[in-house]
């Protein structure tokens, strides 16, 4: 039995399958945001340095995390849509990027609010967060150029060529830390070495990555689907699905 | 148990303004933005309701049918 790998790269099939998995990465998000706040709460200790200001992290690091992750996704699925001219996969880029930029504007005042109390300013021009505010303005520039151009499939061009363009500066921000002396700390946890947290920190933290990633999941999902149902309207299955009223 | 009180929960050490600053505004982001896609849908679906009603109306009144 061939596996027919291009079967969901149909806008039809692929919004059944979509509507399919929503509810359940939505369940799986909201229970593990709620483990992730109990356990970053009332589990992790104080901090002997920062004392509670530290909770910060278990938004701030998920959120970092999620900004540079998602870009990566949205420029590959933008390449890919450029590459083979598949509308799915630029329709799929186009749904990234309003949460990219969520996340990356969740990570930007995140951290601001926890460097006020402990570096004393809300904003310094060190290279991690002028790097994280760059992707900001490079998320907002794709969404604001595809809105700019009115035929669906030339802003899908467009936006790929900003988003391959822009997607060097995610390792820009990841190895900020190391290549130049900034404010911002290193990375304490890394593929490479054992991460230098309090368990309990560390686990409330991934908890919480893993529910920011299961949300993102959903969330796209969802606009996916919306983003289908907007480009395909002409055709006869959405048309079906009006008629049948589960436009859903 | 990190918490006595309710009260120093929401102090937070001290650093209550910073971490529920940053808090409530993530649930801001989170809840607007599940709110945006509802409504990209909703309207999505008027437009459907439009064209669907507008369809009926040009059957319904064509003689030839």
């Amino acid at each position: 039995m061939a596996i027919n790998w291009f079967k969901y790269s149909s806008p039809a099939s692929f919004y059944s399958l979509a509507g399919k998995m929503i509810p359940f990465f939505t369940v799986i998000a909201i229970i593990l945001l709620a483990a992730g706040l109990y356990v970053g709460f009332f589990v992790a200790p104080t901090d002997f340095q920062q004392g509670e200001a530290y909770r910060i992290i278990f938004i701030h690091v998920p959120a970092a995390w999620m900004s540079m992750f998602l870009y990566v996704v949205m420029a590959f699925w933008a390449g890919i849509g450029l590459a083979f001219n598949t509308r799915l996969s630029a329709m799929f880029a186009s749904a990234i990027a309003p949460t990219g930029a969520m996340f990356t504007f969740i990570a930007l005042w995140t951290g601001s609010l926890w460097g006020k109390p402990m570096w004393g300013t809300w904003w310094v021009w060190d290279a991690r967060l002028t790097s994280e505010l760059i992707l900001l303005f490079l998320y907002i520039g794709f969404m604001s150029l595809q809105a700019a151009i009115d035929d669906p499939r030339r802003a899908d061009k467009a936006g790929a060529i900003i988003a391959l363009v822009g997607v060097v500066n995610i390792p820009i921000i990841y190895f900020s830390v190391q290549w130049w002396n900034t404010l911002h700390q290193g990375a304490s946890v890394s593929v490479n070495q054992a991460p230098s947290m309090a368990t309990t920190m560390l686990a409330g933290m991934l908890i919480m990555v893993f529910a920011s990633w299961m949300y993102s999941i959903a969330v796209i999902l969802k606009r996916t689907r919306i983003i289908i149902l907007e480009r395909e309207s002409h055709t006869a299955w959405v048309a079906g699905l009006q008629k049948k009223g589960t436009v859903s | 148990m990190n918490w006595s009180n309710i009260s120093e929960f929401f102090s937070m050490g001290g650093y209550g303004l910073y971490v529920w600053g940053s808090y409530g505004v993530t649930l801001i982001c989170i809840v607007g933005e599940i709110l945006l896609i509802k409504n990209r849908h909703r309207t999505l679906e008027k437009q459907y309701g439009l064209t669907h009603d507008i369809n009926k109306k040009e059957t319904t009144h064509e003689t030839t049918s």
